[in-house]
């Protein structure tokens, strides 16, 4: 029997775990990222130079991070193959017939939000974490000046806003993706359901919010 | 008596399974509000066949929304605009006077067209010959109800149970996914004693032969479930999905 990793419900599966997984991350992220506005640089760059303390373990959360994105992207790009083919010829007129419907923009949209976060991804990792390095004495310790790296590149405003662009796609990609991991996974509840599925937005807005604020802030405060 | 009506009809049609097909449109006038989509439909066919053309192939059998048979997309929305209603259950009165309705095959390559409005399902029977079924004596009718079954159970087992296999949900699918038909059948089945011997079984194989005949992957829309005729909730794809777990584990 074929049911793993090609079945249709083993892919979901995947896709699902590793979408929270990096949605975790995303928030965690997120809160790193705050420190940029604390009013103190140190702040910044003494978690990051923490973060780099950890030596193995760094490498081995950063390797796992990098794994799940694969697999992420890898079970996405099955189950946009296998709609591809599924439908040779598609419809003349189509439309939602909407009432208890989840369609949605965000729904119909989440390999191209998806593929953006690739692209985004990438860039940002070379900018960032493979960028200038630069100094700076924190607490007497020489460590990498992270922080003004990210100043000098939300200082050009066509930095700030792409990225600004990209963390609206990401709000799409998890107004659609928060509930329908829960429901990939197999956790449906006639109650809960309904909860997960509004509070979706709120989850997609407050990330993209939150990531749309700092590059701003950083524009114009630092 | 309402007033008559004028409607035009465009319609998909497609001479045979791997001719090309095209859309035509077709103008009936005075019809009563009151006729049913189907009846629309015969009534241009006899016309078509009084001029010698060939008729509108479609599907139907039982005409009161029972039997699965009938179905097509009607402006873009699989079984036409009225929801929880197959496409026999339409009528025209919920249409404009003078409308041009879009009559579509459901599409998917698991569901070959073989002509005009007709498609081929016999990838469902294949599904349910794979695993949808019990094979336990129940006896005859009071021997089975000597089972004790919750009410609550039995009224969940009912609520998948009352598919009807039409292939809408298919159709509507964005990925043209099986996923509500073939969970229907897994739930109704599972929730039950007496489709406990194959319950491993008969998750695995239905799914496996889902995803032989070429149907997509479920992401989740559930488009499905806004245009079952019967009212099926995706739920009951989340339930398929922990089915599958508990046969992966218990393998
Ligand atoms: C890096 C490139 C990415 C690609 C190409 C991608 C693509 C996709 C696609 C196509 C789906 C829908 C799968 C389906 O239709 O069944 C999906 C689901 C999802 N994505 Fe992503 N995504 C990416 C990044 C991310 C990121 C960064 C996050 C976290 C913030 C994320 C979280 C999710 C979640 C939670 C789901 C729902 C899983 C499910 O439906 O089972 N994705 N992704
Ligand atoms: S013809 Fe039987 S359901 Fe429509």
């Amino acid at each position: 029997m074929v049911f793993w990793p090609r079945s249709s419900i083993a892919k979901k599966f995947l896709n699902a775990v590793t979408g929270i997984g990096l949605a975790l991350f995303v928030i965690v992220h997120l809160a790193e990222n705050l420190l940029l506005l604390t009013g103190n640089p140190d702040d910044y760059n003494r978690w990051a130079h923490f973060l780099h303390s950890l030596g193995p373990l760094l490498t081995v959360l950063e390797l796992g991070l990098a794994a799940f994105f694969l697999a992420h992207i890898w079970s996405a790009l099955l189950v946009y193959w296998d709609k591809l083919k599924a439908r040779p010829q598609g419809y003349r007129v189509y439309r939602s017939a909407g009432w208890t419907s989840r369609q949605t923009l965000s729904s119909q949209t989440m390999i191209y939000t998806g593929l953006t976060l690739l692209a985004f991804v990438i860039w940002h990792v070379v900018t960032f974490r493979f960028g200038p390095y630069y100094t700076v004495m924190v607490d007497g310790v020489e460590m990498r000046d992270l922080h003004r790296l990210v100043v000098e590149v939300f200082s050009d405003p066509i930095n700030v806003a792409l990225y600004v662009g990209v963390m609206v796609f990401l709000g799409f990609h998890l107004r659609h993706g928060f509930w329908s991991a829960l429901q990939s996974l197999g956790a449906y509840h006639p109650r809960w359901t309904a909860v997960w599925y509004s509070g979706g937005v709120l989850v997609a807005i407050a990330l993209a919010v939150g990531f749309i604020v700092i590059p701003i802030w950083v524009y114009l405060y630092l | 008596m309402s007033k008559k009506m004028t409607l035009h009809l465009r319609i998909w049609r497609q001479p045979g399974p791997n001719a090309p097909g095209k859309f035509v449109t077709y103008t009936i006038r005075d019809v009563s509000p009151d006729m049913s989509l189907l009846e629309l439909l015969d009534v241009l066919n006899e016309e078509l066949i009084k001029k010698g053309e060939p008729p509108v192939e479609f599907d139907s059998d039982c005409r009161e929304g029972i039997c699965g048979t009938c179905g097509f997309l009607v402006n873009g929305v699989a079984h036409g605009p009225k929801r929880g209603r197959t496409a026999c259950q339409q009528y025209l009165r919920d249409f404009k006077d003078g409308e041009t309705i879009t009559l579509e095959p459901f599409r998917a390559k698991a569901f070959p067209v073989i002509k005009d409005l007709v498609v081929d399902r016999s990838a469902f029977d294949r599904i349910m010959a794979a695993g949808g079924y019990i094979s336990v004596n129940t006896g005859s009718a009071p021997d089975a109800n000597s089972i004790p079954i919750p009410k609550e159970i039995a009224e969940q087992a009912f609520d998948a149970a009352v598919c009807i296999g039409c292939g809408a949900c298919v159709a509507a699918c964005p990925n043209a996914s099986a996923s509500l038909f073939v969970s229907a059948k897994i739930a109704h089945l599972a929730l039950l004693p007496q489709g406990q011997p194959e319950r491993v079984r008969r998750v695995l194989r239905m799914v496996e032969q889902m995803d032989k005949e070429g149907f997509g992957d479920c992401s989740n829309h559930g488009e499905c479930e806004a245009v079952c005729p019967k009212n099926i909730s995706i739920k009951h794809i989340a339930l398929m999905r922990r089915e599958y777990l508990r046969a992966l584990w218990s393998l």
